[in-house]
């Protein structure tokens, strides 16, 4: 600002060709760095594939097609078998929401305790800061297989990894909510000498509540999605019965897992955007 | 002064009724939904045997695991039908035995000739030894017992303690005896077996040893930065190939830890996150724009788009990959296309509701001036979007890393894949702790190089929703 405008016209618009020019400079090296990864990933891929792209891509419907083709030879006698995966599926929601509500809580701490507004000591915050940091970045399955290594097939592993991950993930998010939040209200309660667990309960909480809802929904919705995919790996529930089901190759049985989870999956989808709306409003 | 108090209270209460009737309804409302949450957590609590978590942990599996990850052995197993035949082998494998002929690989300095020239020394890292004789065990100097022991063979050839009658429990702790093997394990870090046939005694020591340079190879007796510093001397270590060349082949073919291999399985799997997410959001981007409703006056054809959507990402990416699977084999191709096809789900709908939300003034202005739909689009709607774009296609890059990690363990290869693999073969705990270690640091890098890309190319790191 201090800066002194350009003396005449001629300035402005040698300066806005400069500028110009950089701009494109700098998109032309954007999009030539974009097509590099393309090609060096292309080419990686090539190598690593153990079948060729062209015939994946004529095969991209066999698949598909060989279990439709089998759903449509049972018939009427199809609609039992997908009811018969339903306590399966109960079982993978059972881990979903169960971890989710322990991860939540977890996430409350540990949000509370990485929050600028909230904690003095510089200390507390970055362990906690950092301890979310690993808990959120190891993929569930990574943890998940190391506890199913230790105690065994059930679904407790599952539970425990899944919980892990979202106290990290929410426990992220939640702090935001919380250094975000307005100052005045606690600033209020100070002035009347409320104790720091009742500043929490009384000025902080009311203000990130729904949008620590709004975003444990969300994240419900995908641990339904992660548990069926340890199910995959032993954890039991809808996962588990589908990877048997395709190594035995039953090909009707598969899609009407398919179909339970995919239904699931979406309904899950409306409701949590539904429930969301409704928490957070339609303006926001 | 409180009873004061408590009549201005009373009288705010009967000025405002309303407010208070409502403020107690909501208030019974949340402790009720407390009081179902509390339930279903303890209804989860039994239905998914949490309570058994003390019965399944294991500690005696867990603490071996643990100490497989940060520390290495070394088996030293001697048969009673040839007692001078000792063989001593890392991490009891048959292609790395120390004193081997044709390896030239010298015994280490812990195990030596007893001074009777008769016994064969291991010495473990706490000063404990085992003597190991002809027709006996002898374990001395071990810290915090009191005396030695002797192992034998009875005549009919089973193994026991000798005089273990005498014994103290205290003395006995660290023993397992069954009919036919006596154990001594006073630490998880010795471990002394004799078996009818042969003495087995394994000893541990913490670190991972072997990372940079295996067992057998040339560079093994330097340290990293001395085979480092080695690679600017001319002087060659084996005659085949210069230094520079023997220093990094032998470290991408190290046996004990894959690093080629390993690092190559990662390439695998960032390359997955990579291009999937560029495919989905190259895909995502025109179909956005068919599907919001201030650019496409054609409903059906939005509806149809956000239903396209709404499968795309209801079909989890576990299903994607089974089908991808199916058609490309295991490989990327398969992590690119499930990433790619949930995303362009996801992505579409985000960018979709992007557009919808964006400033009307800006394509006014444009249109004002005489332009085309499309350059109103392109100068009115576009500069306010691109932010957002760019933001949510870079968050969805790390959880992809992460998601691709995953893929790669249900077929597809990469790291998912090999880790799998090591935490399969049940003793290669230090590579399971290896790649644990990589894959964490390479999510928490792509966590950090997104928020990087985000912060220089639109000055935030948070995420735009809208």
């Amino acid at each position: 600002m201090t800066k002194a405008l350009p003396a005449n016209l001629e300035q402005i618009e040698v300066n806005l060709k400069k500028l110009t020019n950089q701009r494109t400079r700098s998109s032309l090296l954007g999009i030539a760095i974009l097509i590099l990864i393309f090609f060096g990933g292309t080419l990686v891929s090539l190598e690593a594939n153990a079948g060729s792209f062209g015939r994946g891509i004529a095969n991209f419907f066999n698949y598909p097609r060989d279990l439709f083709v089998d759903t449509f030879e049972m018939g009427w006698k199809y609609w039992p078998r997908v009811v018969k995966y339903i306590p399966e599926l109960i079982i993978t929601l059972n881990i979903a929401l169960f971890s989710t509500s322990i991860g939540f809580i977890l996430a409350i701490i540990f949000a509370i305790f990485s929050s600028r507004n909230l904690i003095r000591n510089k200390k507390v915050i970055q362990f906690t800061k950092f301890l979310m940091d690993v808990t959120r970045s190891f993929p569930t399955l990574i943890i998940a297989m190391v506890f199913l290594y230790l105690m065994g097939k059930s679904s407790l592993p599952a539970v425990i990894a899944i919980t892990i991950h979202t106290a990290g993930a929410l426990g992220k998010l939640f702090t935001e909510a919380i250094e975000n939040c307005d100052g005045k209200p606690i600033e209020g309660l100070s002035s009347v000498g409320a104790t720091w667990t009742q500043k929490i309960r009384f000025s902080v909480l009311p203000q990130v509540l729904p949008l620590f809802l709004s975003y444990g929904i969300l994240r419900l919705e995908i641990n339904v999605r992660e548990s069926t995919i340890l199910g995959f790996v032993g954890a039991g529930g809808i996962g588990e019965m589908l990877a048997a089901l395709i190594q035995w190759n039953y090909g009707a049985d598969v899609l009407a897992c398919m179909f339970l989870l995919v239904g699931t999956i979406i309904a899950l989808d409306y409701l949590s955007a539904y429930w969301r709306h409704k928490l957070i409003g339609a303006n926001q | 002064m409180s009873s004061s108090l408590a009549i201005q209270r009373e009288n705010i209460r009967k000025l405002f009724p309303d407010t208070f009737k409502q403020a107690r309804k909501s208030r019974l409302r949340g402790q009720i939904i407390f009081f179902l949450v509390l339930v279903y957590l303890i209804v989860g609590f039994f239905t998914l045997d949490v309570v058994d978590i003390p019965k399944k942990w294991k500690p005696q599996n867990a603490a071996m695991f643990v100490l497989d990850t940060y520390a290495h052995k070394d088996h030293v197993t001697m048969k009673w039908e040839n007692h001078e035949d000792i063989k001593i082998a890392f991490e009891g494998n048959y292609r790395s035995v120390y004193g081997r002929d044709n390896l030239d690989k010298s015994i280490p300095d812990w195990f030596y000739k007893n001074s009777d020239n008769v016994g064969n020394v291991v010495e473990f890292n706490n000063k404990g030894k085992a003597i190991l004789y002809k027709d006996k065990v002898e374990i001395v100097n071990f810290p915090k017992y009191e005396r030695d022991f002797t192992i034998k063979l009875n005549s009919n050839g089973k193994p026991y303690l000798v005089g273990s009658e005498d014994l103290v429990i205290e003395d006995l702790k660290g023993f397992r005896i069954t009919e036919n093997r006596v154990e001594f394990r006073p630490t998880l870090y010795e471990r002394i077996q004799v078996y009818p046939k042969k003495v087995e005694i394994h000893r541990y020591s913490i670190g991972w040893k072997y990372f940079w340079f295996d067992f057998s190879s040339p560079l093994e007796p330097y340290t990293f930065f001395e085979a480092l510093g080695l690679t600017f001397s001319k002087e060659r270590v084996v005659p085949e190939m210069s230094n520079l060349k023997l220093f990094l082949t032998e470290i991408k073919d190290n046996e004990a830890f894959m690093h080629g291999r390993v690092w190559w399985a990662m390439l695998e799997t960032i390359v997955m996150a990579v291009l999937g997410t560029m495919f989905a959001t190259v895909m995502a981007l025109p179909l956005s724009f068919l599907a919001a409703y201030n650019v496409t006056p054609i409903k059906t054809l939005r509806f149809m788009l956000r239903r396209l959507f709404d499968t795309l990402r209801g079909i989890d990416f576990l299903i994607w990959s089974l089908i991808f699977l199916r058609a490309f084999g295991p490989g990327p191709f398969t992590g690119i296309f499930a990433i790619g096809f949930t995303d362009t789900g996801t992505l579409g709908k985000l960018y979709s509701e992007a557009i919808e939300n964006t400033e009307k003034k800006q394509q006014e202005g444009v249109q004002s001036t005489g332009a085309s739909k499309f350059l109103q689009h392109r100068f009115g709607i576009i500069p306010q979007i691109l932010p957002i774009f760019v933001s949510q296609s870079l968050y969805y890059l790390e959880s992809n890393t992460r998601g691709a990690v995953i893929i790669g363990a249900m077929g597809a290869g990469g790291i998912g894949l090999q880790f799998l693999g090591a935490l399969a073969t049940g003793n290669d705990f230090e590579n399971v702790a290896y790649m644990a270690i990589l894959v964490l640091a390479v999510v928490i890098f792509m966590d950090r190089l997104s928020a990087w890309l985000r912060r220089i190319l639109i000055g935030s790191d948070q995420l735009i929703v809208r």
